[in-house]
């Protein structure tokens, strides 16, 4: 497949679409979003990739081994935030304990960046990892059926 | 006659929303959702939602379908902005309009392009028991509070709405209440949910990709020309 324009305009949008995810990601306590959302558009970027540059081009870039990984380091992310507090003595997820002596909650707030970005990076791996396998798949019927 | 209800009731928009606001403490009078421009807007889209739905059942195209289906989300989103409920329309027009559509694609390309037709016999069985249904929601939705009632059990003082916007600004002290509710209150429903996502791909990967995780076997559904003769 080769039509300039849409790889032209992929290349240009592929950095911002990346960046309005993390936007999302650390902007979720101030405004709509958070890890899900932002997760999703992460993801979204990748996908774009690959429906015009090719399957194969986006899996050199981020490799599925890759993705194993950052799902599995998501959820302990999540998962060692509530340790942590257990660990300083609170209930699990209680993230008051983070910063006992603050004023103004900055344990919440610390605890809620900490959640919400092993929730984004679960979310983004998953789905990109869903997308490689569904998309990998050689079809069982030519694309002249169509 | 239409246009005289809508010119009076942007006029008089402002008035009624703090008339709804002082109306808390008589709680005889009974609640009514104005006639205010964003009204009209939610009748189009919710329009535009029957009418999507229903080219959604009537099509046999599966690429037409899917598409339908992301357009469907994408409406959905629009009609959750003019409900005030930013987070679940962004969600839905990242994953429901966005990644299903994909994904539903590529499942597509990996089955049949028309949906099979319908067994002719069991048709009057599948109306009748949509319309049962249908009327029981229609029914159902005769005793609910009117949209942005204040005396609704949802917004009553005591209740766990109201008491998580009273508390936020000093348990958690974030603007985002969904956020400090998502991520804090329900801290621990929204662990569940991540593992539910994470769950979900390793259920995808151990179902398609054999081994693919580290770099296996190409995985095909069909047998090479060349294979299928040998065997």
């Amino acid at each position: 497949m080769d039509h300039l324009i849409l790889r032209i305009t992929t290349k240009i949008l592929f950095a911002p679409i990346l960046l309005y995810a993390l936007y999302v990601q650390f902007h979720g306590d101030y405004g709509p979003g958070g890890g899900f959302q932002a997760g999703v558009i992460f993801a979204v970027s990748f996908i774009l990739h690959s429906l015009i540059f090719g399957l194969a081009h986006t899996q050199k870039a981020m490799p599925q081994r890759v993705l194993l990984y950052v799902m599995v380091t998501g959820i302990l992310f999540y998962a060692g935030t509530g340790l942590l507090t257990m660990l300083l003595g609170g209930n699990l997820l209680d993230y008051d304990v983070i910063v006992p002596q603050s004023t103004h909650n900055a344990g919440q707030h610390y605890g809620i960046l900490l959640v919400e970005f092993g929730v984004g990076l679960t979310v983004f791996s998953t789905m990109l990892t869903i997308f490689y396998h569904y998309a990998g798949r050689v079809p069982e019927i030519d694309p002249e059926d169509w | 006659m239409i246009a005289e209800l809508f010119f009076s009731a942007a006029a008089h928009s402002d008035q009624m929303i703090a008339f709804a606001g002082a109306s808390e403490g008589a709680s005889a009078n009974v609640f009514k959702t104005e006639l205010s421009p964003a009204v009209f807007i939610d009748l189009a889209l919710l329009t535009m939602l029957v009418l999507v739905a229903w080219q959604t059942v009537k099509s046999r195209h599966l690429f037409a379908v899917v598409m339908l289906s992301g357009i469907y989300s994408l409406l959905s989103a629009s009609f959750f902005i003019t409900l005030d409920a930013v987070d679940v329309a962004f969600t839905e027009a990242a994953v429901g309009a966005g990644i299903s559509t994909v994904l539903m694609l590529g499942g597509m390309l990996l089955t049949t392009r028309r949906e099979k037709p319908v067994v002719p016999g069991r048709a009057p069985v599948a109306l009748a028991m949509v319309f049962a249904v249908g009327a029981a929601l229609f029914y159902a939705t005769i005793d609910m509070p009117a949209f942005g009632d204040p005396n609704a059990p949802a917004n009553k003082p005591g209740s766990i709405g109201s008491e998580y916007i009273a508390q936020t600004p000093k348990d958690i002290d974030v603007p985002n209440i969904v956020t400090a509710v998502l991520a804090s209150y329900r801290g621990f429903d929204t662990l569940g949910e991540t593992l539910v996502i994470f769950a979900a791909g390793v259920a995808v990967m151990l179902l398609l990709g054999v081994g693919s995780g580290r770099g296996g076997r190409e995985i095909k559904d069909r047998p090479d020309k060349d294979e299928e003769g040998t065997s």
